[in-house]
């Protein structure tokens, strides 16, 4: 499990995260959902130690992490995977390459055991037969699914998701959330989705956070989504003119 | 701080080592062509005006190859093409990094839990400081070569005036003093231009100006580090 205690982050005089609290469990997709510039990657990156909470804690299962140096945070990271919005694959190495890097880094695998690693990775993340080609040959939804198959390689407690269905097709979206829901309950990982894709929300949202002005304004889950009096949220989950006509109570 | 970061303890030194050579290649071997291009021309316009420029009949004619050598293992190879590889090999670095920090593969190595300071960075800079001095040996025998082709081809000397020109009043030191400059200068190329592309935000434009604010400084610091150098070892 995954807590965060009263973090708050601030910019020159600008507040982007303030006071936010919140417990993410294990075997679960816990989504984080605002506006753009509500606050969400800030604090995913204050959650994996990219940036530094001015004030409050993240602890993994009791562990202080934000407290550690750099080395201590170093060991916690190699239980962490992370799926970053634009898939961050390491542009010089092959799609097999970049799956191998964490388990040639911090295991001592056997290549064959390495091989065998990749090729369940890639298998699950249905991406077969592409293991040489590069980045630049894959397209944006091949790009996500090997970042997740990178991220799974360690065999993560928890992963964490930037945005994963930005610039994919409804169709494509739709494969990764169930990617993400399936590998977070077959490996029992606490994961975290930073997300504004409502969509993504229905299909996997079993713990939602809301961020309005960088302040935690809801949290529920997603049945719980469509039937909140929550103002902003509402606004949100109905900003679409298509999704308007269905807002409780109308336009 | 970065280079405390990026000389810590190799988390694993097998994938260290990999990384290491692949770097050689890289950093080194990829250069060779370019290197041994303007060496041949260096050595040959090096010659061509000292024979030129030595009308006295109080000058021997080996002065030709004497000036040729002097000049090429002093200055020429070790600092201009340390120039050179400022440009090739120190925008390159710098922008490599630098695009890796733009699109967050270097925070993704950060979140896997490897010290991407040291990774991207501790190779690349043993490696040039380990082969530069091969590249420069190989550059200062192939500007010796332009400088036999051009000055014989040209009639200004004869083979054997060259010859023995180039074996005049040879000090073996001078070639350690500059191999051990080459390997300074090394340091200097490969950890300004892994500073400025480690510290590159925004985007492809800031990518652009690390890039151009390593090679620019790089030089500089190769310009003022020789200056030092030769004032410290030839007033010593």
């Amino acid at each position: 499990m995954i807590e965060i205690k009263n973090i708050s982050k601030t910019f020159g005089d600008r507040t982007v995260v303030s006071d936010v609290s919140s417990e993410f469990e294990s075997g679960k997709t816990n989504l984080i959902i605002g506006e753009s510039g509500s606050g969400k990657t800030t604090i995913l990156k204050m959650m994996v130690g990219l940036l530094k909470p001015d004030t409050g804690q993240v602890m993994y299962d009791g562990r202080v992490f934000s407290e550690m140096d750099e080395r201590q945070q170093q060991e916690v990271r190699k239980e962490m995977g992370m799926l970053f919005q634009g898939g961050a694959l390491f542009d010089s190495m092959t799609v097999e390459e970049n799956v191998a890097f964490p388990l040639r880094m911090f295991t001592t695998f056997s290549e064959k055991e390495i091989r065998e690693r990749i090729n369940f990775c890639l298998d699950k993340v249905k991406l077969e037969n592409r293991n040489h080609l590069y980045p630049a040959e894959l397209s944006g939804g091949m790009k996500k699914r090997a970042a997740l198959a990178r991220a799974i390689a360690g065999n993560p407690k928890y992963l964490f998701c930037d945005e994963p269905n930005s610039g994919l097709d409804p169709r494509t979206s739709l494969v990764i959330d169930d990617l993400i829901l399936e590998l977070t309950t077959d490996f029992n990982m606490t994961t975290v989705v930073i997300t504004h894709d409502m969509n993504s929300v229905m299909q996997i949202g079993q713990k939602v956070m809301y961020l309005y002005s960088g302040k935690k304004w809801w949290e529920g889950n997603n049945k719980e989504v469509l039937t909140t009096t929550n103002k902003e949220l509402l606004d949100f989950v109905y900003a679409s003119e298509f999704l308007k006509q269905l807002k409780p109570g109308g336009k | 701080m970065l280079l405390k970061r990026a000389f810590s303890k190799p988390q694993k030194f097998s994938v260290y080592r990999k990384q290491f050579f692949f770097e050689v290649n890289n950093i080194g071997i990829s250069s060779l062509g370019i290197i041994s291009i303007i060496s041949i021309f260096m050595g040959g316009v090096v010659t061509t005006q000292a024979a030129f420029g030595f009308t006295s009949a109080w000058v021997p004619i080996y002065a030709v190859g004497f000036t040729t050598r002097e000049s090429i293992i002093l200055e020429f190879s070790p600092t201009i093409v340390s120039l050179l590889l400022a440009g090739k090999v120190g925008s390159n670095i710098a922008s490599e990094i630098g695009s890796m920090r733009i699109s967050e593969q270097i925070d993704a190595m950060e979140i896997m839990g490897v010290n991407s300071a040291s990774f991207l960075i501790m190779p690349k800079i043993l490696a040039a400081v380990f082969i530069n001095p091969f590249l420069i040996a190989i550059s200062m025998f192939l500007g010796l070569l332009g400088g036999y082709v051009m000055g014989v081809a040209t009639g200004a000397v004869t083979s054997n005036q060259y010859i023995v020109g180039i074996q005049y009043g040879f000090m073996s030191w001078k070639i350690s003093y500059a191999l051990f400059k080459t390997s300074f200068f090394a340091f200097i190329i490969t950890s300004v231009a892994a500073y400025n592309g480690f510290y590159t935000s925004g985007g492809a434009l800031e990518v652009g100006r690390s890039s151009t604010r390593a090679v620019v400084w790089s030089c500089i610091l190769i310009l003022l580090a020789d200056l030092l150098i030769t004032q410290i070892v030839f007033t010593h």
